[in-house]
């Protein structure tokens, strides 16, 4: 039998069904997988034991013929998402042995559908971050490497160990979040696929908030069909959640390979930024190539207020963020670093709980709110924030049926590359994504090439809202065009 | 109406050494709202409880928590705004205000800060000696409860138990149109009262489930207003009081000493009686407000609104006009009645079918007075609505005399009792039987040959001749037949 | 808008975050690069523009009023890093 860790989660449900191997063999396969690939840092925790049991009562009912949707399946999970009496840290310090009593809706809808929890997926601290550097547990490392070099890469941020994971074979399929493009940015990074699903899709409660009004839970995969089986389990309507949206979730798996004849596919003419490199250029081009052999119309279109997108992201994140981290203050979970008094206890707590970007954000979000400054910073932001949207709805209303752009302006970099840079630099890598977050839609980045390096480039198809099923279309197409990116194992 | 803000009456100023002066109160009530659950999670709100026993993973702010809000306590405030005659927002949006504070887990309370449920109002507020206040109110807002630190069981820790965390409350300010310390008593009493006959809180000053924060400023009369001190918790309405009028003169002497007024937070001592500064904060206050992502903008429409109109129960004033209108009471009476919902509750139990007259001064001099004297509320009265009926009946019927009725009410109050039953057993009937009377009146008249002469010359004497004869029967005797009867014989 | 050490330090203390005079001088060149790169979002028009309040527009949902969650204080206290019995306890505050 071949590695059973190459097979994708239709192979793996059509392989299980059909009994050509057990759910307990593939968690066995991935175990060893993991254990072969620790210098990836990509899990943070393994939980080989509950991988067991959880597979052989997989295996269990797929003898009593009760399988499940996603039965037998093995998935890495995000560090940010609470797991019941596992551990859950966000990446950081501050939460250090924390674990939660209770289990997110996201991963309760996995295991209630049979999925195996492999263990926890390294991240930027507190999802801040765009090449999981900002980690407590250290940088990930890209299985994927310029060609002719030994130098570790970044996957990206901040769903890089799930990136990581799932392009080096240690998971079938991740959980991710993305605030600003944390999910499609790392999925580029490594020749995977990862869709942002539209906000309200998947419950956020007991997925630790970084911003409350832009993060969304998404999974990370291998192929377009297998983000559409994961989704289809990750998304609920959650009365916990008031802001998961009272729809019913459809079955995406059945819109991929739908035809996308006559369908309208928008270029926003905005994206195109100074100094972008030509070989995201060509990419670009290809895409839209690939769409219109497929039966597609291109569309030229405009979206005016693109590039403040970023700009007012870094006021409503951090803004955000910086209310959201106040509960961790060392007295109901986590560290505690004792000072005189309550206000030092807080202070030395907080000082050596989070880390240096954490710290920046917070600040930041602090400043923003504070008095005097909030209607120029805060409220304004909001403002061209309804500008952004108003721009996608503007377009949409004229009967586009979704956007294509390029998922990131540049390949991945290397781990420390960016260590001495401006932080602005750092946050450029989310310049495409964050507008889909700042409007609250759909979006998914599907592999489409390598660069001159032979690493891993993306395109990203960006949708109406609760319209993912457009992205799932549209994204097969792209992957039949370009094929599949694995990289060489040297770990 | 607003005459308090208009013309103070000269009674309301207080006198200083260099003239008079003006006491301008604000006050802000913070209102528990009356839910089983707590305004975003489904944890109780129940006074009492082991530590942290009423607590979800909401309250006690674990990550990835989400609030979910409690449509019973949006409701309680619409109805609360309803019965403040105040404007309904139709659309109102919920705040963070961000601090630290251990008893404060989210690190923020959600509140409503700049577009709050409910606007403008009014309260009516009657006064003892017959004035009418017209208080203005300027808002009132959902918010959550904050949790406890426990200061006295450890020499260097505080012990921190988030039962209350995430409880509702109600925020209701009022304008600065409030003149002196009885109009500020007067002003909460009914506002608590409003709120009690609303069911959307229980008024329970004692367990904190209403407080106040008073604001105080003095000025001249006619003059801008001056700098405030704001009295933070008070937890009852006699501090309330006391607060202000020490406040105020505290202010006064303060000005009058060349000194001014410091913008301040303090507490009131009720041991002392006195209001001091509380340790001033080492930094401004800077809440960070921004609207709650984790929440949607809180939306309903018009006929939401007017459901909860309908279902509302009769409010304090419109009972008090009816109890004059309709029952012929007198308005001090009324105003007496209405105060407390359950008792005018038990007087319109009393009153069914009665002379409401009588029953009212049954409820509000014999029972109300002898629960005073006992400390107890109406609600735990010995004497039932069905046995005060009975004893005004048995008075109406002629059964007993007014003066054994108080008799038969103590026998009631301490043993129970149907009183018809007590009244036959104990042979409290008077006696109307023309006969047995006319034999003691003969006897009586014959016994004070003196003084029957003299009656016809001084009628007034006729008392003394129904007293001895009522006497001699025990007070059993019909007093208006033997009034007759000694007319009749005494030739008066 | 440019900020200075001493509102690194006011800021860092609203956030309750100890910071170094080192740490704030370095923060405070990130802080003015981060200010100085949004300051762009003064050229845009957003008169009569309402602030994004929602995401998504739908209505609020509601609980039912249910005690859904009680007498659960050891599950609620079990991350403390230090308690007593079933209370959190925190270095004395003085009010």
């Amino acid at each position: 039998m071949s590695d059973l860790t190459t097979l994708t989660i239709a192979e793996i449900r059509d392989g299980l069904a059909a009994g050509r191997f057990s759910a307990l063999e593939l968690t066995q396969a991935y175990l060893a997988a993991m254990e072969a690939a620790r210098e990836l840092n990509a899990y943070v925790v393994e939980t080989p034991d509950k991988a067991l049991g959880m597979a052989a009562e997989s295996d269990a009912r797929i003898a009593r013929g009760e399988a499940r949707s996603l039965e037998g399946v093995p998935l890495g999970i995000k560090d940010l998402f609470c797991t019941e009496g596992v551990h859950a840290q966000a990446a950081s310090r501050i939460l250090d042995g924390f674990k939660p009593v209770y289990e997110s809706t996201v991963t309760g809808n996995l295991w209630a559908d049979g999925a195996v929890m492999l263990g926890k997926l390294n991240m930027d601290e507190f999802a801040m971050g765009s090449s999981n550097e900002t980690s407590c547990y250290g940088p990930v490392v890209n299985p994927w490497r310029s060609a002719g070099s030994n130098a570790p890469m970044v996957p990206g941020g901040s769903s890089g160990g799930s990136a990581t994971a799932v392009a080096a074979r240690l998971c079938a399929g991740a959980t991710g979040t993305d605030t600003g493009g944390s999910i499609r940015q790392p999925a580029a990074f490594t020749g995977t696929v990862g869709i942002k699903p539209t906000y309200g899709r998947c419950s956020r409660w007991g997925i630790i908030a970084f911003a409350s009004s832009l993060d969304q839970a998404g999974p990370l995969s291998r192929t377009v069909r297998d983000a559409a089986i994961m989704l289809k389990s990750m998304a609920s309507v959650d009365p916990k959640d008031t802001t998961s949206v009272d729809q019913p979730v459809p079955d995406y798996e059945a819109s991929v390979g739908q035809s996308v004849k006559g369908l309208r596919i928008g270029v926003p003419r905005e994206y195109r930024i100074d100094g972008m490199p030509p070989e995201i250029e060509a990419l670009w081009e290809r895409g839209k190539a690939w769409l219109a052999d497929a039966g597609a119309e291109m569309v030229d279109i405009s979206l005016p207020h693109t590039k403040y997108a970023l700009p007012a992201y870094y006021i409503v994140a951090p803004a955000e963020a910086s209310s959201n981290l106040a509960r961790y203050d060392g007295v109901r979970y986590g560290l505690r670093v004792p000072g005189d008094d309550i206000v030092s206890m807080y202070e030395n707590t907080r000082a050596a709980g989070f880390g240096k970007e954490v710290k920046r954000r917070v600040m930041i979000g602090t400043y923003v709110l504070s008095a005097g400054y909030y209607d120029a910073y805060y409220l304004r932001a909001q403002k061209v924030r309804a500008l952004i949207k108003r721009d996608f709805e503007t377009v949409f209303a004229d009967g586009v049926d979704a956007i294509l752009t390029p998922a990131t302006p540049s390949a991945a970099f290397g781990v420390a590359e960016k260590a001495v840079a401006s932080p602005i630099e750092m946050y450029l890598n989310d310049i495409f994504t964050v507008t889909v977050n700042m409007a609250g839609l759909p979006g998914i980045a599907v592999p489409a090439g390598l660069d001159d390096k032979g690493l891993p480039l993306a395109l990203q198809l960006i949708g109406r809202p609760f319209d993912e099923e457009m992205l799932f279309r549209t994204g097969q197409v792209i992957e039949d065009a370009a094929g599949y990116f694995v990289p060489e194992r040297w770990w | 109406m607003n005459q308090a803000a208009a013309k103070p009456r000269t009674s309301k100023l207080i006198k200083g050494a260099t003239g008079d002066w003006e006491i301008v109160v604000g006050m802000e009530v913070h209102a528990q709202v009356t839910s089983h659950a707590k305004l975003f999670s489904g944890a109780p709100t129940g006074f009492g409880g082991a530590p942290n026993d009423h607590v979800s993973l909401v309250d006690a702010a674990m990550p990835g928590m989400l609030p979910v809000i409690n449509g019973e306590c949006v409701a309680q405030a619409v109805r609360t705004g309803l019965g403040l005659d105040a404007e309904i927002n139709l659309r109102s949006v919920f705040d963070r205000k961000n601090y630290f504070y251990p008893d404060l887990p989210q690190g923020y309370q959600i509140s409503q800060y700049k577009q709050p449920i409910v606007g403008e109002g009014t309260v009516t507020v009657d006064l003892a000696d017959g004035e009418t206040v017209t208080v203005g109110i300027e808002r009132l807002h959902l918010e959550q409860d904050a949790g406890k630190s426990i200061h006295d069981q450890h020499a260097t820790m505080s012990f921190v138990d988030l039962n209350r965390s995430g409880v509702a409350l109600m925020e209701i300010v009022s304008k600065p149109d409030i003149r002196s310390a009885d109009q500020a008593k007067a002003f909460l009493t009914k506002l608590r009262s409003i709120l009690r006959y609303l069911g959307t809180c229980d008024g329970d000053m004692e367990k904190g489930n209403l407080r106040a924060d008073v604001n105080v400023s003095v000025r001249r009369p006619g003059e801008p207003l001056g700098t405030r001190c704001e009295i933070k918790n008070v937890n009852s309405i006699r501090f309330v009081g006391q607060a202000i009028d020490f406040e105020a003169r505290r202010q006064v002497g303060l000005i009058e000493d060349g000194g001014t007024v410091e913008q301040e937070t303090r507490l009131f001592d009720p041991g002392r009686g006195e209001t001091r500064s509380m340790r001033s904060k080492e930094e401004a206050h800077d809440y960070r407000y921004f609207p709650d992502p984790d929440l949607l903008p809180l939306e309903f429409d018009q006929a939401y609104v007017d459901q909860l109109a309908a279902g509302l129960p009769e409010l304090p004033d419109a009972r008090k006009e009816r109890f004059v209108g309709a029952f012929g009471l007198s308005p001090y009476d009324a105003d007496v009645l209405v105060a407390e919902k359950e008792n005018a509750e038990y007087f319109e139990a009393v009153a069914e079918g009665r002379d409401p007259k009588i029953a009212a001064n049954w409820v509000i001099n014999e029972l109300a007075g002898r629960l005073n004297r006992e400390g107890r509320e109406i609600a735990d009265s010995p004497v039932s609505t069905e046995q005060l009926g009975a004893i005004i009946d048995l008075i109406g019927e002629g059964t007993i005399s007014g003066k054994i009725a108080k008799d038969l009410f103590e026998i009631v109050w301490a043993e129970g009792g149907d009183p018809r039953v007590v009244v036959d057993e104990r042979g409290m009937k008077q006696v109307t039987d023309t006969g047995a009377i006319e034999a003691l009146v003969d006897e009586i008249i014959a016994a004070n040959p003196d003084k029957a002469r003299q009656v016809r010359e001084k009628p007034a004497m006729l008392g003394w001749f129904v007293g001895q004869v009522m006497k001699a029967s025990q007070g059993k005797a019909n007093p208006q037949a033997v009034n007759a009867l000694l007319k009749e014989k005494l030739g008066v | 808008m440019s900020v200075d050490k001493d509102i690194v330090k006011r800021v860092a203390r609203l956030a309750r975050i100890a910071v170094s005079d080192e740490e704030a001088e370095a923060l405070k060149g990130e802080l003015n690069t981060i200010l100085g790169f949004v300051e762009q979002l003064n050229e845009v028009d957003v008169t009569g523009v309402e602030p994004m309040t929602s995401v998504v527009a739908v209505e609020m949902k509601k609980r039912t009023d249910v005690v859904t969650e009680r007498d659960q204080a050891a599950k609620i206290v079990a991350n403390a890093p230090v308690r007593e019995e079933h209370f959190f306890v925190v270095p004395k505050v003085v009010e």
